[in-house]
């Protein structure tokens, strides 16, 4: 088919299905949804968030929402940082346990993020704009792991 | 001082960086264009502005957030601001919750679902349609694992085809980013009454 995206790939798509032909009306949002992937993990200006270190953070949230095929294809970027791509490592060993801790709990304990843990990665060094760049990469996996998760369901091969 | 609103509403509070949004004299040119500012546009909200500072995202997002809640066909725009208030419940975002509680009600012309919703929470009175949607919307929203073939039967039993359950996914994966945003960078607040 046309449309060769990273969530169409994950969520296997079969060609010829009712779901693929939802999705052929829906064409310009997959296409959308992948430009917005290139802009949270292989920015023009990655400002302090390498994309190795966006590859290993991608692949660290799609393992907490339990979606080990994602988090296989986002770690084969993740260089010297995939060690983080598992969420038993607390990022210390990089410098990063506050960018680590701050991203485990966007993506999994969403309800529970408060002005504290914005002054935690203020207090850690990170610029307000850096601050940004990490919501909008975990903001984005949250979205696309959930598509993902969703179109599989369609087709009834759902985990 | 401003007072932060810990409750569901479908008052639009005031939003509030948690971080300093952009300072549109400051802007780049690649800012300006995403901000879409010109000489007889210059109103920008702290949000746009603090999303700025990730202008690559900024400029992706908006388009693709007009398209899923807003292109013609498939799912009923209430029906997918209903999607967007349960993920938006799931992950307490007070301001996201109001927007699309009030866009629901203003499209339903109704603040009945809303209403029953933010006062009995999720095990709120509804038809089994709104039903089969919201639930869908929090199981995805929570964990994606926890959505599953019974969430997905119960919408085909309520009569939602595949272009309509394919924007309820979308909508409610939406929200997913958009409360990552919302309610990470900023409080929603009331701001208090000027002095008389």
């Amino acid at each position: 088919m046309a449309l060769e995206t990273t969530a169409l790939r994950a969520a296997w798509l079969e060609p010829g299905t009712p779901t693929a032909a939802a999705v052929e009306g829906r064409a310009t949002i997959f296409e959308m949804t992948q430009a917005a992937e290139e802009a949270v993990l292989r920015p023009q200006d990655a400002g302090p968030w390498s994309h190795a270190l966006r590859a290993a953070l991608a692949a660290r949230i799609a393992r907490l929402n339990d979606e080990t095929a994602l988090a296989e294809r986002y770690a084969e970027g993740a260089g010297e940082y995939a060690a983080l791509a598992d969420p038993a490592q607390d990022g210390t060993a990089h410098g990063l346990a506050a960018v680590t801790g701050f991203m485990d709990k966007v993506a999994a304990k969403t309800r529970e993020v408060g002005a504290e843990d914005i002054a935690g990665l203020q207090a850690a060094g990170v610029a307000d704009a850096d601050i940004v760049r990490l919501a909008e990469l975990n903001a984005f996996l949250a979205y696309q792991l959930r598509v993902v998760a969703g179109l599989r369901l369609m087709q009834g091969t759902g985990a | 001082m401003s007072k932060v609103v810990t409750k569901f509403t479908r008052t639009v509070p005031h939003w509030q960086p948690r971080v300093t949004p952009v300072d549109l004299a400051e802007a780049t040119q690649e800012q300006l264009d995403a901000l879409k500012v010109t000489p007889s546009n210059t109103k920008v909200s702290d949000y746009v502005l603090t999303l700025a500072h990730d202008v690559e995202s900024l400029k992706v997002r908006s388009p693709l957030f007009n398209a899923i809640m807003y292109d013609k066909g498939g799912m009923s725009r209430a029906e997918r601001e209903l999607g967007a208030l349960g993920a938006s419940m799931v992950n307490h975002c007070i301001y996201c919750a109001a927007v699309h509680a009030m866009r629901h009600a203003q499209l339903e012309k109704s603040t009945e679902v809303t209403d029953n919703l933010f006062r009995d929470g999720a095990k709120a009175d509804l038809g089994p349609r709104d039903r089969s949607i919201f639930d869908f919307a929090v199981a995805l929203s929570e964990t994606p694992s926890q959505a599953g073939p019974e969430h997905m039967e119960a919408l085909k039993a309520a009569g939602l085809d595949e272009a309509e359950i394919l924007d309820l996914i979308l909508s409610a994966s939406l929200f997913g980013w958009a409360n990552r945003l919302m309610h990470v960078l900023g409080d929603p607040v009331r701001l208090a009454e000027p002095a008389k």
